[in-house]
């Protein structure tokens, strides 16, 4: 394999990793949003803090590594979309300090008014990073991106229709994501109550984030062609499989099948980021390939090895971490 | 300048959010070490004031390192948001360090997250071990993330043709003339903000009465932190300074207010730089070629031996240098006070100038290490990268661009006083009790 593919696919793993990890975090801070009162809902949020607490800042790390990989391997590519899409990239790193502030924030006050401010900067920002993101992410694949410096629109080029319909979806799956997942930290925490409103909540955000993606498809064939037929060609066969594992991680929340639920969700969401990335394969961006886009061999060598020790370290300590918060002793929430 | 107008607000939204974020990465980076070292003695003597110490240490870094985390990734979109010119030529020399500082940091955040919500379910000892690898990831992160900011002082290890990267040697390019003094400098700097805030805290808590034996307790351990790097990091500036003599005579020459080049060159502290001269400075004759060259009628090149478009702005670039090295001497005649103190009857000294000077040594130190990334950066100006690429070249040229900043400084202000105030709520919801017992260091919770 080519070091260009090599760094292409590591950059899309870890994009991957974000949108199945954090988005999850970023969804479960919209369930928290709708939550219900300060009193009603204190034990969902105390499960939704109790199950992101530990892991969220470790989940948020892909973010950095997609956009170093990016910047490392394909400055062209980087220095267009950042310059191009300030504005969104702007407001989605505000939303990130947001959410990460008022998270820390929110578990050293006790009166409940300070709680309850916090909370709300919490999930409002939580809805906004992945809104945000997700419409830098439509920008890109709808090729209103032009390679060179700030030489796209700096605000049509995120707003137009499937920009803002993929800023949409991506709160969607997020949502999606987090209540399933939750389905099943409900259950291991032992509230059958909560379990009950998460699993409402997953069967809604899911019917609601497929609705989207099939008007996306309508949308895109409209507004970018390119993709559409990217899409429907060499990307169909993952879009049926997004397709397929989203019906079918529903029917298995409509079954209380929470854990299998888990993994036909992340197969929908990750899908959907590898259907894109096939679609417009080998483009970043009109007319730069990723090829044409790459670093120098030296550096992309560099970033190979670099890659190949830092994961050989990260995986243990990853396992590390989530087996010391998988146990099924955890206290209830 | 109007050239110069047009990156202004580029550079101000830069260093605010660097300039923010840093004082939380020396937290990152120096807490851990208190932590860590309160975690030990509190093992091996059994101590609950070393205990409850450990535990209240590990809830604010818990709180820092969360608001450290999001503050730094604002650091990378920025990078390309306004450096988009800078990223677009150099993004494949200077990209290797942020991708090894990435996975530094995960190891970071991975072993935080075991260590803050393990420590009551992990065994003593393992709990102990697995704080080990926050300490050393979070140098590890401050070294690589350094080495990038020093290749824009040294730039090396690529070939340019047309100005187009032709070839790179990623590892040359961290490992740059700069990288050394400049990663030790910011690496000492980070424990000394860390060893004189915390100590600040109990300083001020002391001075309000609180004089028991763990606010004593916790000074102590946060100054020798700070009192021990106070000396060594005199050694790494004169170190540093002669890299930037050495390798960027401009910036030199404006961190001393020097236009004129030549032999027996005075050392200039304070004054102001007004028309090429420094006015109501004090001049040490010979001074500062005896510092730099080693005797008296040694060489140092001036301002005025680069072209007018090419210097830095030199008042403010004194000024920081002034701010920093005097504050620096302040730590160190602070860290010898209390030396000698603790030498001749192993105690604190009993005077209250000592206590008011511990508690605004947290402040200075912090005001010490912005002045020195003042020096640095303003002093490398018109450069963002030294001799090759100008700062409002690299600039993003989209429309608009300095509408981000009002923005981000209503964000970074509310983001001040919020965290100010939650710290303080966190010290004043749970107080301290006049004797620590067993159960008060077992029931604190870190998380």
């Amino acid at each position: 394999m080519s070091a260009v593919l090599f760094v292409l696919l590591l950059s899309w793993l870890s994009l991957t990793a974000y949108a199945l990890l954090a988005g999850a975090d970023f969804g479960a801070g919209t369930w928290d949003l709708l939550a219900g009162s300060a009193r009603g809902g204190r034990a969902r949020r105390g499960l939704i803090e109790h199950v992101i607490g530990p892991v969220w800042e470790a989940n948020h790390v892909w973010l950095i590594f997609v956009l170093v990989l990016l910047w490392t391997s394909f400055p062209p590519a980087f220095s267009a979309i950042a310059s191009t899409l300030w504005v969104p990239l702007t407001l989605a790193a505000l939303g990130i300090i947001g959410r990460g502030s008022a998270f820390a924030f929110r578990k050293t006050v006790t009166a409940t008014w300070q709680q309850a401010a916090f909370g709300a900067t919490f999930a409002l920002s939580s809805v906004a990073t992945p809104f945000f993101l997700g419409t830098a992410a439509g920008a890109i694949g709808a090729g209103r991106v032009p390679p060179g410096l700030a030489a796209g629109d700096t605000l049509r080029s995120w707003t137009s229709p499937v920009a803002l319909l993929t800023g949409a979806l991506a709160v969607a799956a997020c949502s999606f994501l987090a209540a399933t997942y939750l389905c099943g930290d409900a259950e291991r925490a032992g509230s059958p109550a909560e379990v009950g409103w998460f699993r409402l909540r997953a069967l809604a955000s899911g019917a609601v984030a497929g609705a989207l993606a099939i008007a996306g498809l309508f949308v895109t064939h409209a507004d970018a062609r390119a993709l559409f037929d990217g899409l429907a060609g060499r990307g169909l066969p993952l879009i049926a499989v997004s397709a397929s594992a989203g019906v079918g991680a529903l029917a298995l929340v409509a079954l209380r099948r929470y854990l299998l639920a888990r993994v036909a969700a992340g197969l929908a969401v990750g899908a959907v980021v590898w259907g894109w990335g096939v679609a417009q394969y080998p483009h970043l961006l009109p007319g730069l390939d990723a090829r044409q886009a790459a670093a120098v061999p030296t550096t992309l060598h560099a970033v190979v090895i670099t890659s190949i020790i830092g994961v050989a370290v990260l995986v243990p300590s990853l396992v590390a971490l989530l087996r010391l918060f998988q146990r099924p002793e955890r206290p209830t929430a | 300048m109007l050239l110069a107008a047009a990156d202004v607000a580029p550079r101000s939204q830069m260093g605010l959010s660097l300039g923010w974020h840093i004082v939380l990465a020396c937290l990152g980076v120096g807490l851990p070490a208190l932590v860590l070292f309160a975690e030990w003695r509190g093992l091996r003597t059994g101590d609950p004031v070393y205990r409850l110490l450990a535990r209240r240490w590990a809830r604010a870094l818990g709180v820092l390192f969360a608001v450290g985390a999001v503050s730094g990734t604002i650091l990378s979109f920025e990078m390309g948001v306004l450096w988009s010119g800078l990223m677009q030529r150099y993004g494949s020399v200077i990209g290797l360090p942020f991708t090894i500082e990435g996975f530094a940091f995960f190891i970071e955040a991975i072993f935080l997250g075991i260590y803050l919500y393990g420590w009551d379910r992990l065994a003593p000892r393992v709990h102990l071990l697995s704080g080990v690898p926050i300490l050393v990831a979070g140098v590890l992160s401050a070294f690589f993330v350094v080495t990038a900011n020093a290749w824009m002082n040294s730039p090396q290890g690529f070939v340019l043709r047309h100005g187009k990267v032709l070839s790179t040697d990623p590892w040359r390019a961290i490992f740059n003339k700069a990288t050394w003094p400049e990663t030790t400098h910011m690496i000492l700097s980070a424990f000394m903000v860390t060893g004189f805030l915390v100590a600040s805290v109990y300083g001020v808590a002391m001075l309000r009465g609180r004089e028991d034996d763990y606010h004593r307790r916790g000074l102590r351990i946060a100054l020798a932190l700070g009192a021990i790097c106070a000396p060594l990091q005199v050694v790494v500036g004169d170190w540093a300074a002669r890299y930037v003599a050495a390798d960027q005579p401009a910036k030199l020459a404006a961190m001393e207010g020097l236009y004129d080049s030549g032999t027996h060159q005075p050392l200039a502290i304070g004054g102001v730089y007004i028309g090429h001269h420094l006015v109501g400075a004090l001049h040490v004759p010979d001074g500062l070629s005896l510092l730099l060259r080693l005797k008296p009628d040694g060489y140092v090149q001036g301002l005025s031996a680069v072209p007018a478009n090419d210097r830095p702005p030199v008042a403010i670039v004194h000024f920081s240098f002034d701010t920093m090295v005097g504050i620096g001497f302040g730590l160190l005649a602070l860290a010898a006070w209390f030396g000698w103190a603790h030498w001749r009857h192993g105690d604190l000294p009993r005077t209250r100038w000592f206590l008011r000077a511990v508690a605004i040594s947290g402040a200075a130190a912090t005001v010490a290490m912005e002045a020195g990334w003042m020096v640095t950066e303003v002093g490398r100006q018109p450069w963002v990268v030294w001799h090759l690429l100008r700062t409002s070249t690299a600039v993003n040229p989209a429309q608009h661009l300095s509408d981000g900043l009002p923005v981000l400084v209503v964000v970074y202000v509310l983001l001040t006083i919020l965290l100010i105030a939650v710290l303080r709520r966190m010290t004043r919801s749970t107080p301290v009790p006049a004797a620590p017992q067993e159960a008060d260091a077992d029931e604190y919770a870190v998380v």
